[in-house]
């Protein structure tokens, strides 16, 4: 086997390790969900429905088959046809539930991707390059405070002074009118700034561990001893290597922009996904459940495979 | 008249902080001058602060250091007194460096010939182009091979002795006026060392350029100084031309440093006609190797058949280079490493092929003290609680008899019994080394595998340490596997000498007589291939150009 193909069999081979965790994943979803008390018949009808009525409309749903065999069935219908079941409450396709909550979610993810990568990565780096100036000092306060302050009390802090004192934003970015940039600006721009604050302090400080890890090694101080700049030995010599790293630090902070949202798309009533499945769960509503989860899931898979995937093909070690 | 010095050292002073926010003076006043196109050497043991004062002369101090008085002027320039955007613009151009480990210094993510003309580019000297011919015309002086490719590999893609002359051509590529050589030479084998050394002398000489040249190895530095500087603790205690400094010391302490390389005779163990004739340690047609094992066979075959026997008493040492499977020797007679062929006995008992299948009383028999004393230790252990594990485990000590067999211990490798309550950390790389050794003997072994125990040390230490282990001997009877790179150390304490090269035994010596009854090619190579104390050495050493292809790793 030629030696440049060794990076892209490792690959195939991460793509299949995650593809073998997605199944293992969504068979632990469907079983947790088996676990919950209470069954979605008699959510459906109510405490006053006879035992008799509850009884035929779980017959009639289908919910006295093995477990194992509904599981089955569903995964073999998500394969094969792509298709993700029927809500049990309202008898809708998942699918058409899932795809505008997701298109929302994705696209309040989008942005603060947007918003928070290149911030976040300019701040660790430039954290590491001076590092014990009074710029890293700030820079290491302010990412701890981030941490320690729940997302729910930023968002609320954010509501009271940009929409009730200030009243420059809306306090509900749904349903506002997004016709002009600006407005759509004005619509995203409180769920963005609390969401960034919460992705962007852990990006920042992993970026700064990393490049500052391999500031140390002596192949920066060689670049010191030929004379290089600052920029050149952080930008030239160090970030290369700390690249892998960097991605995953960056891959596990987004992954919680589509499953962790909750909090923040409940204060805005932000229509996304994890608001769905929430509410998916309180009715025992076990396909909209089930493919809530996958969803969260593949997304986390996507990130980290392709953090993981960066990490092998700036491997030198692996190229030819 | 005479030439101004090129480099001017006075009054030096560099101090350095500790985590603890202790000050302390490292550097305690140094002056020293440079003349244009002299190499001097900086000679001490670790913690002289050679390295300190070779990289103050390019106006860099490590973390936590910083020069805290004297001057140092480099040709026109005062270097004490520049900013750091004016010492970088010194750095490559005026004078350069040659790091102790090329494999860590060179960017694993660059390409070679990147970072070679990586000066040229920051001080905009030359275009690329002009800067990649003058790379292969230095690949070419430092007798590289291939010098028109080799610079479009990956650091990764060659070998040891070759990355470290590649350094020097990274050093060289601004026309620097003074070279720093820090221990280039120590992480190599012999056997190259000689060809870096020789291309290294050549390339200075030709271009008239000034060198200093850290070690701790006064051998290595006799062949290329001019001039020697014997530092301890920060201060210079001697200061000559090689010569009068290897054959006329004046300071004590460098008469210490050269009785280090004396030969000492080793005097083998008196043993009752009886005993001696039962092998303590017999190894038969043994076969070891690391990977997946498919059809009973390793992926990486390492030992390849080796037999041998040594006797109650006496001492095997273990000779060769690195990758020559010294180490995996010791492993596999430990058991660390199953072998999976032949066999190893031991007082002609078989003994179980790994650690799991070996009985306590097997076990104890053999010990085993590792190179690196530092991640021997578990830090977080109390020297006591180091000490005291194996006497419960192999002899079942427990309360006040186990703190007298501590106490025992510790008294027995010369260490004060106060030392018990320590941690590693606290401690000094020779008494590390000797807590390693008392381990091994709280199990009351027969034998034990020294793994290059002597390596990491300085040479004064490393010989109090020989001087232990043959006390030991006379007083209990015990034999030693002795591994080492060093043949001098193998000279002072082995009886007999087993020659490895690529996992197989190539020569079984007596070891006072290597030089002169070695036959096999290699072995003789490789005796050849030793530093001697003697400036016309290396000018002086012959050795069979096919040979050297044949067997020196280069």
């Amino acid at each position: 086997m030629p030696r440049s193909l060794l990076p892209w069999l490792l690959v195939l081979q991460r793509l299949g390790i995650a593809l073998l965790t997605l199944v293992i994943v969504s068979f632990a979803v469907f079983f947790a969900t088996e676990l919950l008390p209470g069954d979605v018949a008699q959510i459906l009808l109510g405490q006053a429905a006879t035992p008799e009525a509850v009884a035929g409309l779980r017959e009639a749903m289908g919910l006295n088959e093995p477990a194992l065999q509904r599981f089955l069935g569903w995964l073999i219908g998500m394969v094969v046809g792509g298709d993700m079941g029927t809500s049990y409450v309202n008898q809708m396709e998942v699918a058409e539930l899932v795809s505008g909550r997701l298109g929302n979610s994705l696209r309040l993810a989008g942005v603060t991707t947007l918003v928070s990568v290149p911030i976040a990565l300019a701040l660790g780096i430039g954290a590491a390059m001076w590092r014990g100036s009074i710029f890293d000092r700030a820079v290491s306060v302010l990412t701890i405070s981030v941490i320690s302050v729940p997302e729910f009390m930023v968002a609320t802090l954010a509501v009271l002074i940009f929409a009730v004192w200030l009243g420059w934003l809306p306090a509900l970015s749904y349903g506002a009118n997004v016709d002009s940039i600006t407005a759509m600006l004005k619509a995203y721009a409180m769920p963005v700034i609390t969401l960034s604050f919460v992705v962007s302090a852990q990006m920042i400080r992993m970026t700064r561990a990393a490049v500052i890890d391999t500031i140390n090694t002596p192949y920066v101080e060689m670049a010191l001893l030929k004379g290089a700049s600052r920029s050149r030995m952080v930008l030239r010599h160090a970030l290369p290597n700390a690249l892998g790293p960097i991605a995953n630090a960056v891959a596990l902070s987004l992954s919680y922009l589509v499953g962790g949202v909750i909090i923040v798309e409940t204060i805005f009533n932000y229509p996304g996904v994890a608001k769905l499945m929430v509410d998916a769960v309180s009715t025992r509503d076990l396909p909209l459940i089930q493919s809530c989860a996958m969803i969260f899931c593949v997304s986390y898979l996507a990130l980290i495979t392709i953090a993981d995937m960066v990490a092998i093909l700036s491997n030198p070690r692996l190229r030819k | 008249m005479t030439t101004p010095p090129l480099v001017r050292v006075r009054g030096l002073k560099i101090g350095a902080t500790t985590d603890a926010g202790r000050k302390v003076e490292i550097i305690k006043g140094v002056s020293f001058d440079i003349a244009p196109g002299e190499i001097i050497a900086l000679i001490g043991e670790s913690g002289s602060g050679k390295t300190t004062i070779a990289l103050s002369l390019m106006g860099h101090t490590r973390t936590g250091c910083a020069i805290h008085g004297g001057e140092i002027s480099l040709g026109t320039s005062v270097v004490t007194a520049m900013t750091e955007r004016q010492r970088a613009r010194l750095r490559g151009t005026e004078v350069s460096y040659v790091p102790q480990s090329a494999a860590a210094a060179f960017n694993p993510s660059k390409r070679i010939m990147d970072q070679v003309i990586e000066i040229a580019d920051i001080h905009k000297l030359m275009p690329p182009a002009q800067a990649r011919a003058k790379a292969v015309e230095l690949f070419r002086a430092l007798a590289l091979p291939d010098p028109e490719n080799i610079g479009s590999r990956y650091p990764h893609q060659v070998s040891g002795g070759q990355l470290q002359r590649l350094s020097a051509a990274m050093a060289l590529i601004g026309d620097p006026k003074l070279v720093i050589f820090d221990e280039p030479t120590t992480a190599l084998d012999v056997t190259t060392q000689i060809e870096v050394l020789r291309a290294f002398k050549s390339v200075m000489a030709k271009g008239g350029i000034s060198g200093v040249y850290v070690s701790h190895d006064l051998a290595v530095v006799a062949q290329i100084a001019d001039r020697i500087i014997v530092l301890r603790g920060g201060e210079i205690q001697e200061e000559g031309p090689t010569d009068q400094i290897l054959n006329a010391p004046r300071h004590a302490y460098t008469r210490q440093l050269l009785a280090a390389f004396e030969p000492v005779p080793h005097v083998p163990l008196a043993v009752p006609e009886a005993e001696a004739r039962k092998p303590i340690l017999e190894v038969v047609n043994l076969h070891a190797g690391y990977g997946p094992v498919r059809n009973g066979e390793p992926a990486a075959k390492i030992l390849k058949d080796v037999s041998f026997r040594l006797e109650r008493g006496r001492n095997l040492g273990v000779i060769g280079e690195s990758g020559s499977g010294k180490s995996t020797l010791a492993r596999a007679i430990a058991g660390i490493l199953p072998p999976y062929k032949g066999s190893v006995l031991m007082n002609g008992h078989e003994m179980g092929r790994d650690i799991q299948t070996r009985s306590k009383e097997e076990l104890r028999k053999a010990q085993m003290v590792f190179q690196l004393a530092d991640t021997a230790l578990n830090p977080a252990h109390s020297i006591n609680t180091i000490l005291a594990r194996p006497l419960t485990f192999y002899h079942g000590l427990k309360g006040k008899a186990r703190d007298a067999r501590v106490a025992r211990l510790l008294d027995m490798v010369h260490l004060p019994a106060s030392l018990r309550h320590r941690l590693p950390g606290e401690l000094s790389g020779g008494q590390k080394q000797r807590v390693n050794l008392a381990r091994a003997l709280a199990a009351d072994p027969d034998l034990i595998l020294c793994d290059e125990i002597t390596s990491a040390l300085d040479t004064v230490v490393a010989a109090a340490i020989l001087d232990l282990l043959k006390e030991l001997q006379r007083e209990l009877g015990i034999s030693y596997m002795f591994i080492s790179h060093d043949l001098s150390t193998v000279e002072a304490i082995c009886d007999d000498v087993l020659v490895m090269l690529k996992g197989e035994v190539v020569e079984a010596l007596p070891a006072a007589e290597m030089s002169a009854r070695a036959t096999h090619p290699y072995s003789r190579l490789l005796i050849s291939s030793i530093p001697k104390l003697d400036t016309g050495w290396l000018a002086g050493l012959e050795q069979d150009p096919q040979l050297v292809a044949q067997f020196a790793q280069r």
